[in-house]
């Protein structure tokens, strides 16, 4: 009997969206645009963007408004498994789904990178942080929206390296997220003068307990220990670190890739002190609180973050990219809408202005963020002191070095 | 500093002692594993989830009652256990006369329902749960640095497994335990409550999880997948005893805690699969465990 639990989830996806997926083909007009939200429902990346991916797509819908087509919202869960994504990939864009948005989880993300460049269909992704989907995987029908591995990198990795943090030690997730992570702060930390210790590879998705690699992490006698991790294996981290004392020893944690949640789940008292990077913060400015208010119906007593944002966000331009050109024209070529939204500057509450570059990669400023003291905190998610801000145009890795094919050199 | 095999030996005994930390929670869940397979025949798969129920129970006695953890680590496992009762009673009775493979198939979607509602009700990153103040703090061993609530994990896990070790093999409820999986007609004509007494064993192993639950929650935080990433393991460690073997479980439970820990340092991208390893190659050459009746 080899029954395991995700196996058998993952043998029923396809069982379950059979019969959804005529009914959509058949319901299928013209004049419908479909948005597919495909990420993580179930596993340790459901908080980042889940459900609340979810709303928020669905917030754009409302706010973009009728002009001339309707649109749709389908969803499914990939939970964290390449071959499920592709798969529902593969038959969302063969059966009408116009546009795959969201998709975290790197290894997941590439996946459908693939199957998007076969489709010729356009694909937006704001959940995978691996920096090579606008680098050597980079297609002319993808765009990355959000946060990469090079800007988390830059960002607080090279805060760190700054603030005299120069020997690193890391505890970094076993797939192409953690190891892209880890390459690029390695480079960020070996410019400024630092030097990497040594690093584990612990495997993803079936840790939960950290010890034995903090552990052997303070061994190596560090001053800082970087978790090329996210969601809920970097709570247990810091939680955990915390047990075992680290902090105290003076051991500085640099938490690459962390999100809101990730704060609220920790709580303040073990979270006060981190540094952290996000894009989006929702008390950063009048349009974010602007943005976050009109949220609030959707996501209740939840704050969005970056990364659910995101959709929010990817949505509007692409419908605007749809209004400008017409249904028949984006529908028929990815390449063409992608061209036409890369032509476009973006513009938002949640980031601002902005725009996309030709290897598909959007820009927005990154800011690091300090995690403040119970004490300061005068709410609940009045969470971040904001410390930096790096500019849209130097917060992500320059056009030529990045090895996509698209850009003309 | 001495080295061992190339790691500074420090290291390595912190690493052994972690691992017989993890042991230690492998051990409790298996130990009811191995109650609620001996004596119902159901292979409960629903265990991880009954597991986080427990941790889910604290969190809210805490949250909702301000109950604090003592009181938890006792009443928590009280809550899932009747739930285990009801579960019981509802549906497990049912399936006794049917194959081994109806009972697995029933709590496995039990299991993921149950998950299934916790995420809804309280999402997936977790929810904080803080060490009882009389366990915070750590001790300087030396070679590492030993929290104080981890200690204590290890050795409630071990009062706990050896309680339940006496009470089936040396007491008398024991012996109408043991009686009633080998010959349940016999033992009933006997003027025993069979049926009664295999629900309340069935609640007693449920409850087994819910205190792992309690003593995991202020390690790993909170979350309704918590239990799914330990199940698999465990289910393996029960296998490697031998289904059904209270002692065999026990002590795999600790070895196979050690074994994961050394891996960690030796080959950590391993360490997920070296359980399973040794589960393969004890298969082939014992096919009943290592401590299971063939």
């Amino acid at each position: 009997m080899t029954l395991t639990r995700r196996g058998f989830v993952a043998a029923s996806v396809g069982t379950t969206l059979m019969p959804a997926l005529p009914r959509l083909a058949r319901a299928q007009a013209a004049n419908t645009i479909r948005i597919g939200v495909l990420n993580d429902q179930s596993g340790s990346y459901r908080d980042i963007s889940g459900p609340y991916g979810i709303q928020c797509t669905h917030q754009a819908v409302q706010e973009f408004g009728n002009k001339g087509f309707n649109v749709e919202v389908v969803t499914a869960d990939h939970q964290n498994k390449p071959d499920v994504g592709a798969n529902i990939a593969r038959q969302w864009y063969d059966q009408g789904v116009d546009l795959i948005i969201d998709v975290p989880t790197s290894s997941v993300g590439l996946a459908v990178n693939n199957v998007a460049r076969e489709k010729n269909k356009p694909y937006i992704n704001t959940g995978s942080a691996t920096s090579d989907l606008t680098g050597a995987q980079c297609t002319p029908v993808t765009i990355a929206w959000m946060y990469d591995t090079y800007m988390l990198a830059k960002s607080t990795g090279g805060a760190m390296v700054k603030a005299g943090g120069d020997s690193w030690y890391f505890i970094t997730a076993d797939y192409a997220f953690g190891h892209a992570l880890e390459r690029d702060t390695t480079g960020f930390i070996k410019a400024a003068g630092g030097k990497v210790l040594g690093s584990v590879k612990y495997p993803f998705p079936a840790t939960s307990d950290f010890s034995s690699f903090l552990l052997q992490a303070k061994s190596s006698r560090a001053k800082v220990i970087g978790l090329a991790n996210a969601g809920a294996d970097t709570v247990n981290s810091i939680k955990q670190a915390a047990e075992f004392g680290l902090m105290k020893g003076g051991v500085k944690l640099a938490a690459l890739l962390m999100f809101i949640p990730d704060v609220h789940a920790l709580g303040l008292e073990t979270a006060q002190g981190l540094v952290l990077t996000e894009s989006f913060y929702w008390d950063l400015n009048d349009r974010t609180r602007a943005v976050t208010e009109r949220l609030k119906p959707r996501l209740k007593d939840v704050k969005p973050n970056m990364a659910s944002i995101a959709n929010y966000s990817c949505t509007l331009h692409y419908l605007k990219a749809v209004a400008d050109m017409g249904v028949a024209a984006a529908k028929g070529s990815g390449v063409d809408v992608v061209n036409r939204m890369k032509a476009m500057p973006t513009d938002d509450d949640a980031f601002g202005p902005g725009k996309i570059r030709e290897d598909g990669r959007k820009l927005c400023p990154s800011y690091l963020f300090e995690v403040k003291t119970p004490a300061e905190s005068k709410a609940p998610w009045d969470y971040y002191k904001l410390l930096q801000t790096t500019p849209a145009e130097e917060a992500f890795r320059p056009l030529n070095e990045g090895g996509c094919n698209l850009v003309k050199s | 500093m001495d080295d061992i095999f190339g790691i500074p030996a420090p290291l390595l005994f912190g690493q052994l002692l972690l691992g017989l930390i993890n042991g230690a929670f492998y051990a409790m869940l298996s130990l009811g594993l191995a109650v609620i397979f001996g004596l119902l025949n159901i292979v409960n798969m629903a265990h991880g989830a009954q597991f986080m129920m427990g941790a889910f129970a604290a969190w809210m006695l805490l949250a909702w009652g301000g109950i604090g953890y003592w009181w938890a680590l006792l009443l928590a496992p009280i809550i899932v256990g009747i739930t285990g009762v009801i579960l019981e009673k509802l549906f497990i009775s049912r399936l006794y006369k049917l194959d081994h493979l109806y009972g697995l198939l029933l709590t496995f979607g039990l299991a993921l329902i149950i998950e299934g509602v916790f995420r809804n009700e309280f999402g997936s990153s977790g929810l904080p749960y803080r060490i009882p103040p009389e366990l915070s703090g750590a001790w300087d061993l030396g070679f590492m640095f030993m929290p104080v609530y981890r200690g204590w994990v290890v050795v409630a896990a071990l009062i706990l497994c050896l309680t339940t070790w006496l009470v089936i093999e040396k007491t008398r409820l024991g012996a109408y335990l043991r009686a009633a999986t080998e010959n349940a007609a016999l033992v009933q004509a006997f003027g025993v409550n069979v049926p009664r007494m295999v629900t309340l064993t069935y609640g007693a192993g449920v409850a087994l999880a819910a205190v792992g639950g309690v003593l995991a929650a202020p390690i790993y935080s909170v979350n309704p997948q918590m239990g799914s990433n330990l199940i698999i393991v465990v289910f393996a460690v029960v296998v490697i005893g031998g289904m059904g073997s209270i002692l065999g479980s026990i002590l795999t439970g600790f070895a196979l805690g050690i074994v994961e820990g050394l891996t960690k340092v030796f080959w950590p991208e391993a360490s997920a699969t070296v359980i399973f390893v040794i589960m393969a190659i004890v298969l082939l050459a014992r096919p009943a465990g290592l401590f299971g009746r063939a």
